[in-house]
Formats: structure tokens, sequence, C-alpha cells
């Protein structure tokens, strides 16, 4: 008898793509707008960024059902460390909320792959990368997605510093101000859409500093 | 003469129909320390005295958020309100999730009564000693509520509750009517008065009470310390003039205010169906 297959997945991968880049008192996550099924486009204006915090923000890119699910999982949560705390999450405990929330699904993840970008609590930027089922590592930037592989290398280059293992210890975070962090962003996405099918139509950036959050929008290829 | 005989356990009834243990436990609300409420047609305002144990121990805390659109004082065990509000919180927040919208109050305030009922029909438990002012906005509106430790619960203009809140509520009374179209400040300065009239003499000051808004386009939350005080400054004076505020009686003294004079000093039974 030849092997059982699945005539039905539970899954399905909407593409897109995410990036944050973490600097000295900033944080800029990004993400494209393009919700794709295959080789459609279900809509071209779909955010795939949730505000999860004060100064606390998740882009994510996979199944964007199990990512719905996945940021009302965490507000309702957060909502409870309010009540509890009378005070905001910080980003690196959001960070393991998000972690521990993945792995609680270990055996029927979250198809939803992800990068957390915020203020840590002295104010400097802070970016976490996740995979499906919750390892994560503080980093100075990240990508995922289904154009991640464009995307990181480029970052890589421009911003990776020298080995961790080096001594002194190098911050992870980038010495790129503010406005040129931006500007990357948008070098790095205009690359990858000109490759990556699932990436264009438009960049969502966000960005989290001092003085708050703001939102702004690029254009990108619509094909 | 029969209480003792029939007060043991919630689930024994007495000859005349009462359950005793209810009963004790709706007077432990009455010796909590006073809480208020009164509401407009787009705002509500929540007010509560203060007692610390000691001058060295900090206060209770007495009011508490539910969610943006509903918040709760409490009065009697301050430990079975936390827990209920702990409770009311949680049903919020799986009911946002859900539905992606604010719980209604009304369901709420239902969920709340029946949580309090079985309480009092269990062998192994007793009735929960706290009466709840439940304050929300819901899109029919502003409603104040009293949940009681029995498991009713009414819905009221204005509402108070705990010691010495028969002051507190002669003077709601005396004004109610005009509340539904008051505006927010008014509102906030009449929960002042009615908390003033529970001092019974004493001063008011922000350090000894603590009051909460909620209303159209404002989330719940509670005020600031020196916003309470900058309030009780800005009437204290007009206050001074209207001499003793224990008595209802002495509302005649305050020429600017007592428009109708009517019920007199009537130190009726509270609201009735709340004592059986």
């Amino acid at each position: 008898m030849a092997k059982q297959q699945a005539n039905w997945s539970p899954y399905d991968n909407n593409g897109g793509s995410c990036v944050a880049i973490a600097g000295a008192d900033y944080c800029v996550i990004a993400a494209d707008t393009r919700m794709s099924t295959g080789y459609n486009i279900l809509t071209r204006e779909y955010s795939k960024i949730c505000k999860l915090a004060d100064k606390c923000v998740m882009a994510s890119s996979g199944f964007q059902a199990d990512v719905k699910a996945l940021q009302k999982q965490l507000a309702a949560r957060h909502l409870i460390y309010q009540h509890q705390h009378n005070k905001q999450m910080s980003c690196p405990a959001m960070a393991q909320l998000l972690s521990n929330t993945l792995y609680y699904k270990r055996f029927f993840p979250y198809y939803s792959f992800n990068v957390l970008g915020g203020l840590d609590n002295e104010g400097k930027g802070c970016v976490f990368t996740y995979d499906a089922v919750g390892s994560y590592e503080k980093v100075g930037y990240s990508s995922q997605g289904s154009g991640s592989t464009l995307i990181t290398p480029f970052l890589d280059n421009q911003l990776k510093s020298p080995s961790p293992l080096l001594l002194p210890v190098q911050d992870a975070v980038t010495p790129l101000v503010e406005a040129e962090a931006i500007d990357l962003v948008k070098t790095v996405f205009a690359s990858a859409s000109e490759r990556d099918i699932y990436t264009g139509d438009k960049i969502e950036i966000v960005v989290v500093n001092a003085t708050g959050i703001r939102r702004e929008y690029m254009e990108l290829r619509k094909d | 003469m029969f209480r003792n005989q029939y007060d043991t356990d919630v689930t024994t009834w007495s000859p005349a129909g009462r359950l005793f243990q209810v009963e004790y436990a709706m007077e432990a609300v009455k010796q909590g320390s006073a809480a208020i409420g009164l509401r407009s047609k787009t705002h509500i305002v929540l007010g509560c005295v203060n007692k610390a144990n000691s001058e060295l121990s900090s206060h209770q805390k007495k009011i508490f958020k539910v969610d943006d659109h509903i918040g709760v004082a409490i009065a009697g065990l301050t430990a079975d309100g936390r827990v209920l509000s702990r409770y009311m919180r949680n049903e919020c927040i799986n009911y946002s999730f859900t539905y992606e919208s604010p719980l209604p109050v009304g369901r709420l305030v239902v969920q709340l009564a029946d949580k309090a009922q079985v309480c009092t029909q269990r062998s192994w438990k007793r009735p929960y000693g706290v009466g709840l002012l439940v304050a929300g906005l819901d899109e029919s509106g502003a409603h104040l509520y009293y949940n009681c430790p029995s498991g009713n619960y009414f819905e009221y203009q204005a509402f108070a509750i705990g010691s010495r809140s028969q002051a507190a509520k002669t003077y709601l009374e005396r004004r109610f009517e005009n509340f539904s179209d008051s505006s927010r400040d008014d509102l906030v300065k009449d929960a002042l008065m009615a908390i003033r009239e529970t001092l019974q003499g004493e001063t008011l000051k922000s350090s000894i009470c603590t009051v909460a808004v909620v209303g159209v386009g404002e989330p719940f939350h509670i005020l600031e310390q020196e916003t309470v005080q900058q309030m009780i400054d800005a009437f204290e004076i007009v206050g001074e003039q209207e001499g003793p505020a224990a008595e209802p009686d002495a509302a005649a003294a305050a020429g600017q205010e007592a428009a109708a004079a009517d019920q007199g000093g009537s130190t009726e039974e509270g609201v009735a169906p709340m004592d059986i």
C-alpha cells in the first residue's frame, strides 16, 4: 500500500517580506503590503505589521490567518499584563512572550515568520528574529519571508558587524541615522521586488523612536 | 430571634424564607468604606473613600479598570472585589477576542450576577462579600449598575454603597434628575460632593478619595490626585457657605442649590430591593 498523502493542507503561504533594523535610539520595521496565494494576488493593500505595545511592533510573513490569530493572542495577553502590572510591556518582555506563544503550538505551529522591533527599557533600538516555533535571538537587523534570501545578503553587506566572537564586544545596533536606515530599507525592498514575485505593491514602514511611532509608505513594482 | 439557628450555612432557609448568610454578606458591604457612582447621558463617574488601616499603610485599591469602556468601584471585602475584577477583565478580553468589539455592560453584569448566585446555592461556598458599582459605556449609552452579593443587580442613575452611604444617597436623590444633562465636570463635582457627605464633617482632600471617569470619547481612567484636589479647591470656597452638610436638613442653608427642598431629611430604608 502506497504511503498516504494528505489531500488538504491546513496551511497556505501568503508570501511577502519583512525587515527590521535597530538603531541607537530608533527602530525601523517594514513589510510589503502584497498578499498572495499561489500565483495569484489576493490584495495589494494588506498590512503585515502590528503594534503590540507602546514601543513594540511586530511584522510577520507566512500564513496570514495564523499571523492574525497570533497577533490577537499577543494583544489579549498584553491587556492582561497591563491590568496586572499597571504598565506597558517592554520589547524584551514581549519578545519572550512571543517565543513562548509560538512554542506552545510546537506540534501544530503558527505558520508565521516574525520580526519584532522596538525600543528596550533604555530607549535603544532592538530587533528580535524568530522561526515558526519560537526560537529567537536579539539582533541588529533581520529579514523574514519570501524575499529574505534576497534581502539578508544585502543587509549583511551594509550592516553586518564583525564577528561577535571578537573582543571588544561590538554593539549589534547599527551606527546609521534614522533617515539612512529608512533609505536602506526602501532600497532593499526595491531590489527584492525585482526578482521575488511575492514581494511588491507597497512598503509599509513603521519607525519607533522616543517621540512615538510613525508610519510611512512607498510604492513598489506592481508586477 | 431565630437567626442563630438558620444562619450556619448558605443552603439553609429560615422559616421566614430568608437566607441569612446572604444577608450577612450584604452586611459586609455596608461595613466597607463608601463608594458612589453617578451618570449622565454621556459620562459615568465613580468615586470612593480611601480608608487606610493606619497612618503607616497605603490605602486599599477600590476602583478597578475592567476595560476601556468599563470600570468598577467596590465596597466590602476588597479581596473578593479584586477577584471579581479579574474575572470581569477576563470576560471582556475574551469577548473582544471573539467578537472584535467591546462587551456590552448589561451582559457583563448579568454574568457577574449569575456568578454571585452560584455562591448562594452551594453548601461548600460562601457569598462574595463585596458590592460592585459597575460603570460602563456601550452602544446603548451610559450605564451604572449595582451588583449585590445576593446575585441581584440593578441599574441606577446614581447610587452609593458602604458605610455612611445614606448621606450620599440622600444628596444624590435630591439632585439626580439633573444628572442626565450634566456636563462631565459638573458630574465629577457632584461625585466629590457626594463623597464629602459620607465623611461627616471630615475635610475632603484628594488624598482620602479616588475618582474615576468613563465617557464618550474618554476611556475609563482614574483621575490624578492633583486634578481632584484642584476641583475640590474650586468648590470648597462655595461649600463653606453651605454650612455643615451632615444632615440633609441643613441643605436649607445652601441658598444657591436646594432647588426643591422636597423630601427633607428622610432617613428612609435604603433602596428597598437591596435589603430584601
